[in-house]
């Protein structure tokens, strides 16, 4: 209809009894239930699961979750806009399986690490070429490329693994910041994770991403230039995968084809637990951290627990589902109480 | 309403039906009866309430208070399907078509010929369409897909669709905006083949002169309450009008007197295949330019590529002397360029967000500190171009799609002030707002003028046009068919231009 | 649009542009099966051996499960959704059908293929109630399944193994026989995708799934019941997983709880190969089929040809690419023909393909 079915008219004073936007509410209400979620979780392994709270195992809870939350920190960006990257553990794959052929090759991994790096980069560059570019819907090209990308770490290393690296690299990729047990590289996170975070929340490019996952249309008559910016996600999730990549492979000491083999659905699984639409347009960065150290804490305290690995997936499911159905159900009572006392907006 | 109820209850009627959404009274109150053998018209202005009403026909809205009635019997629409089974069949103002699927299970969607096995039988599917689309007159292959059907022939679609409802009650919302005079008058000729075979026809249109060839009553809405209903031949136009309006046309308009100066905005030779071609014209300094035209002309296509959202093939953008490149939006907003598109809620605005973030989308790096956008700066923006403009909102974190039409549109074009544009493009810019709201929008385009900006306004209004334009121009069919200075703008030469009937000038 | 015009040729250019349109549409299953007959023809000419009669067998019992998974997604897909649950929900079938074995071992096998599917058509419903009535995309309702299913997989099997000494050799004959040299699981590959690209094709419930992936919007206006069909196609979609599941186990007696790990996104590309639009409203079950044959034909033929078996998953990365690459050339060269098409018929006006259609907003 090109003609609103509202008829307009002047909308009331603002009274008192008007209650702050509900949708501007909603992000901010998601964080603060994510991170709830995480503080109740934490208190309640510390309590009932022996050998929980200890440094020791903080440190391994972080180290567990890096990879994920590296890479988790520019796909958020990305599933604002309202793409995904479902390449990302290929990406992973495909750079771990450079790095052991380039050192098989004799090359220093000063120079190595570097060039996964812009592989990485590459490789996401490839992705937001064909989505921007050519046009494609973003779920079917990075369907294509997980398989390509994870195909061509096949042609470069094979079914081999490489474990010779120096202990240098493979001890100080979990070593600990001196005097205490946490590991450097939750440094590393967190860095990033504010670079990212002022990224989305405190910059013009931060607002665009916003705008263009709501309503892409509304963001092109803005002057907004949404490929370009689209473009660059990709290249950055590229480069952050590359990266986790490089973690990896010297985290466990091995360079392999199918290292993080299925790691993309536990990426996307800890950022629309965060809170992240899978529309776009709506997330919070700290909620996506929220998200990751959440499924960390439960899976280390039911290893601790002895519970069978088993469950962890069930229950990383099970949230999955909740975390985005109840809000859903809220909301939707809300509209239809708000409908009733017809209080406002029409539906669209 | 006045009339007495007739011995055989109506095959439809709305009974005090009222209707909010929100704050908004979309109706209030409002009774209709459509007889058998009757073609019912309901005018009204943008935003009186029409869609909503005929959408409550359809079962897509449920009346908050009053009823609807199918045969003197209260029924309640759970839905579409619901008011399909009681005969009701509606032509949108906007076609609603599958882009996937072919014409013929466009029109038969649900309802397709079967043979044994209830399997559909293709055959007769495309039998049945060629049936139709001669009974209309019309040459659409039956089997190509919808997905890239010109809007015309979208309507005629949906023509035929609901032709092959065989309704007892059939619903037209401007059925004739993108329809050419033949087929406007092969129409009108099924609407009262329809009537004479006992069917209750309503018909919504904003031209007077088919309200009054087709139709036997005359229902006027105005602000989502009911007018008047009488017989078309009590009726004439400028009555019409006042109840439309609720008061008269001439102090509707800002009087402004102009003096043209510089041309700021030039466009040369804008060409796009299958869209428009040859398009040339300039707007100076302190003068509204309006750009008239059906609607499909091709009008809001050309605006959008000269403000690079669209791209174009051949031809040249010059704002101020300079050349903008192409497909470059924020290139334009450099140069000094603002639109303010065709649809508010698909192109203007981000609903979901707030209003502080959708005044202040065009600002962002204007308003950014060393690279930091701060909401305190965002918020004194967004408090500034809304309360000059005097936004009515509860508050800035407000959701945008929480206000009413009129005060989104002010937000819309609080957005495009603040950027300080020289060159102002406004598409449709009071679709759907209210009576108040508009005066305030026109004295606002008048006063941008009157300052210096130069104004190009697409307008499907044709008082809106005659009222605000300095010169006009009118668009047939992708083309330029006529220049208008104020003078020789009449509704009249602007309407023959529009149909092709006759060229102005040649662009 | 002759008649308004009045233009002699108007029509004859009409006329043109739709039959490039029909073209465009049945183009891209023939294409599909072409490339699959290049790749047959080419490793048959290389290596005579892979078209001998234990090859094809092989090559068909490879392609069976993919085969009837992707027709069951095809059904989700066309609707605008996506069932990232199938691998999860085979699994679970899988397992199902060996413990009914082991618990009961007289058990007709019908029965316990009945089980198998109906195991399947609840996960179906699950996901079906889920998208429907909480409202919650696809794509994230499937994702927490695939994981729920999954561990509800491997609660059940809590790390034992089914073999086949567990199972009754008529039920593992079934992976085995076969009628002039098919094996049966392939016939009821076949029989699943004539069966459900009849039904897509003929019934107005079918023809309901390609107008809700449309425009969603539009078919609950036409009054179309979108939120059962929807509901069905999940159903229906989890029923055929749980067929495979089935097969799965006649297929290969072992069982345990990771049975079609990780096949979800391989279905999906199938489907999207042969041609099905990953945002719903177009593609056959018999483009996705052929995609899935053309999938796991690859694998094989690549080794016949003496390439590199590591290669083998880069070539179907690519293919994908390729796939929704000619679909977005096809749409376009398409939209463009009849946009021309309609302007030489003197018609300027844009048609949705023309301006604001172009920019169909992604949602994943």
């Amino acid at each position: 209809m090109t003609e609103p079915h509202v008829s307009a008219r002047p909308a009331p004073p603002p009274g008192p009894a008007r209650r702050p936007a509900l949708l501007a509410g909603v992000p901010a209400r998601r964080e603060t239930s994510v991170a709830g979620a995480l503080l109740v979780s934490v208190l309640a392994a510390s309590l009932l699961v022996d050998g929980f709270a200890t440094g020791r195992n903080a440190g391994f809870l972080i180290l567990d979750v890096a990879a994920v939350a590296l890479i988790a920190l520019p796909m958020t960006l990305v599933i604002v806009t309202g793409e995904i990257d479902l390449s990302v553990a290929s990406t992973l794959g495909l750079t771990s399986a450079v790095l052991g052929r380039l050192w098989l090759a004799g090359l220093a991994l000063e120079l190595i690490v570097p060039l996964c790096l812009l592989l990485g980069a590459l490789l996401g560059l490839m992705n937001g070429l064909l989505v921007t570019v050519a046009r494609l819907p973003s779920l079917a090209v990075t369907i294509g490329t997980m398989a390509l990308y994870r195909g061509l770490a096949y042609v470069v290393l094979g079914d081999r693994a490489v474990a010779d690296f120096p202990f240098s690299w493979t001890g100080g990729a979990v070593a600990a910041l001196p005097g205490t047990p946490v590991p450097w590289v939750a440094l590393l996170i967190a860095g990033l994770a504010a670079a990212f975070g002022v990224l989305l929340h405190a910059t013009a490019f931060g607002r665009s991403l916003f705008a263009i996952g709501s309503n892409a249309d509304a963001a092109a008559f803005a002057g907004i230039p949404v490929l370009r910016a689209k473009l660059w996600l990709f290249v950055a999730t590229g480069a952050m995968a590359a990266l986790a990549g490089v973690f990896w492979t010297m985290q466990y000491g091995s360079a392999r084809a199918d290292n993080a083999t299925g790691l993309e659905l536990s990426v996307v699984a800890a950022v629309l637990l965060g809170g992240v639409s899978i529309f776009g347009g709506v997330g919070a960065l700290p909620g996506v951290l929220a998200g990751v150290l959440l499924l960390g804490t439960i899976r280390n305290a039911l290893q601790l627990a002895d519970v069978p690995s088993d469950t962890l997936t069930v229950v990383t499911g099970l949230l999955l589902i909740v975390s985005v159905v109840v809000p859903n159900l809220l909301a939707r009572a809300r509209e239809h109480r708000r409908r009733r006392r017809s209080a406002p907006a029409g539906p669209g | 309403m006045a009339d007495p109820s007739p011995p055989v209850p109506p095959p439809l009627a709305l009974v005090e039906v009222a209707k909010s959404f929100g704050t908004v009274r979309a109706l209030r109150g409002v009774s209709l009866q459509l007889r058998a053998g009757e073609v019912h018209a309901l005018v009204g202005e943008n935003g009186a309430g029409k869609s909503t009403l005929v959408k409550t026909i359809a079962g897509v809205h449920r009346p908050d208070t009053g009823r609807v009635e199918v045969d003197g019997t209260p029924v309640e629409f759970a839905g579409p399907a619901d008011a399909q089974r009681a005969g009701v069949a509606v032509i949108y103002q906007e076609p609603l078509l599958f882009p996937d699927l072919s014409v013929a299970e466009n029109i038969f969607m649900g309802r397709q010929p079967l043979r044994r096995f209830r399997r559909i039988d293709r055959w007769a599917l495309r039998e049945r369409t060629r049936a139709l689309f001669t009974r209309l007159g019309v040459r659409i292959d039956p089997d190509r897909p919808a997905r890239g059907l010109s809007i015309a022939d979208q309507q005629l679609v949906e023509i035929a669709k609901a032709l092959s409802r065989d309704a007892r009650v059939l619903v037209m919302d401007e059925p004739t905006a993108a329809l050419s005079g033949v087929e406007v008058r092969r129409l009108f000729a099924v609407a009262r083949s329809l009537r004479d075979s006992g069917a209750a026809v309503l018909f919504i249109s904003h031209r007077f002169d088919e309200v009054f060839a087709l139709c036997d009553r005359i229902t006027v809405l105005r602000d989502g309450g009911h007018v008047s209903t009488d017989p078309a031949a009590d009726l004439d136009a400028d009555t019409l009008v006042r109840r439309m309006v609720g008061r008269d046309l001439g102090d509707l308009f800002p009087r402004r007197t102009t003096e043209p100066g510089d041309v700021l905005l030039e466009v040369e030779g804008l060409s796009r295949a299958g869209v428009f071609t040859g398009i040339g014209f300039s707007v100076r300094a302190g003068e509204i330019v309006a750009l008239a035209g059906l609607v499909g002309a091709g009008r809001s296509e050309v605006v959008r590529a000269v403000f690079g959202v669209d791209r174009y093939d051949t031809g040249t953008v010059r704002v101020a002397g300079r050349r903008l490149p192409r497909g470059r939006p924020a290139a334009a907003m450099a140069a000094g360029l603002a639109l303010v598109p065709e649809d508010r809620r698909q192109q203007g605005l981000v609903m979901e967000l707030s209003v502080r973030r959708n005044a202040t989308l065009t600002l962002r790096r204007a308003l950014s500190r060393y690279g930091l956008l701060l909401g305190s700066a965002e918020r004194a923006a967004a408090r500034e171009w809304t309360e000059r403009l005097r936004v009515k909102a509860g508050a800035l974190d407000d959701a945008v799609s929480t206000l009413s039409g009129g005060n989104q549109q002010k937000v819309v074009l609080a957005k495009w002030l603040a950027t300080g544009p020289r060159v102002l493009i406004v598409d449709e810019p009071t679709r759907g707002i209210d009576v108040g709201t508009k005066a305030e929008v026109h004295r606002l385009l008048a006063d941008l003028a009157g300052r210096g900006l130069a104004v190009l306004m697409v307008s499907s209004e044709l008082p809106e046009v005659l009222g605000m334009a300095d010169r006009v121009l009118v668009m047939h069919e992708g083309r330029l068919a006529a220049e208008l200075p104020r003078g020789a703008a009449t509704e009249e030469s602007v309407l023959r231009a529009a149909t092709g009937r006759e060229a102005g000038v040649a662009a | 649009m002759s008649v308004r015009t009045g233009g002699p040729e108007a029509p004859v250019h009409r006329a043109r542009g739709a039959r490039a349109a029909r073209r465009a549409r049945g183009i891209r299953e023939l294409g599909v099966l072409l490339a699959l007959a290049l790749l047959v023809a080419g490793t048959a000419l290389v290596n005579p051996a892979f078209l001998s009669a234990q090859s094809v067998r092989d090559l068909l019992l490879g392609a069976t499960l993919l085969c009837v998974l992707a027709v069951g997604q095809t059904l989700v897909i066309v609707t605008r959704n996506v069932d990232l649950s199938v691998g999860s929900v085979l699994g679970l079938s899988a397992f199902a059908t060996g413990s009914l074995f082991v618990t009961f071992p007289g058990l007709p096998i019908p029965v316990a293929a009945l089980a198998g599917v109906l195991v399947g058509a609840g996960c179906g419903l699950v996901n079906g109630t889920l998208v429907t009535v909480a409202r919650v995309p696809a794509l994230v309702v499937t994702l927490g399944t695939l994981y729920v299913f999954r561990g509800v997989d491997h609660w059940w099997a809590a790390g034992r193994q089914i073999n086949a000494a567990d199972m009754p050799r008529e039920f593992l004959d079934l992976g085995r026989l076969g009628l002039a040299g098919i094996p049966l699981p392939a016939l009821v590959a076949a029989a699943v995708v004539l069966a459900t690209g009849w039904y897509l094709a003929s019934y107005r419930s079918g023809r309901e799934l390609y107008a809700i992936g449309s425009d969603p919007a539009a078919a609950r206006l036409s009054g179309i019941p979108v939120d059962r069909r929807v509901l069905a196609a999940f159903v229906v979609n989890g029923a055929l997983a749980g067929l495979a599941g089935v097969l799965y186990a006649a297929r290969f007696g072992t069982l345990d709880a990771n049975a079609g790990l990780g096949l979800e996104l391989q279905v999906v590309a199938a489907a999207v190969v042969g041609g099905v639009a990953i945002f719903g409203g177009s593609g056959t079950v018999f483009g996705a089929a052929v995609g899935a044959v053309l999938l796991t034909t690859i694998g094989s033929a690549l080794a016949v040809l003496r390439v590199d078996p590591f290669w083998q998953q880069a070539v179907v990365g690519l293919l994908i690419l390729v796939a929704i690459g000619m679909d977005r050339l096809l749409a376009a060269r398409s939209a463009r023909r009849l946009r021309v098409a309609d302007a030489v018929g003197g018609d300027g006006r844009p048609g949705p393909a023309g301006g604001r259609g172009e920019q169909r907003r992604s949602t994943s």
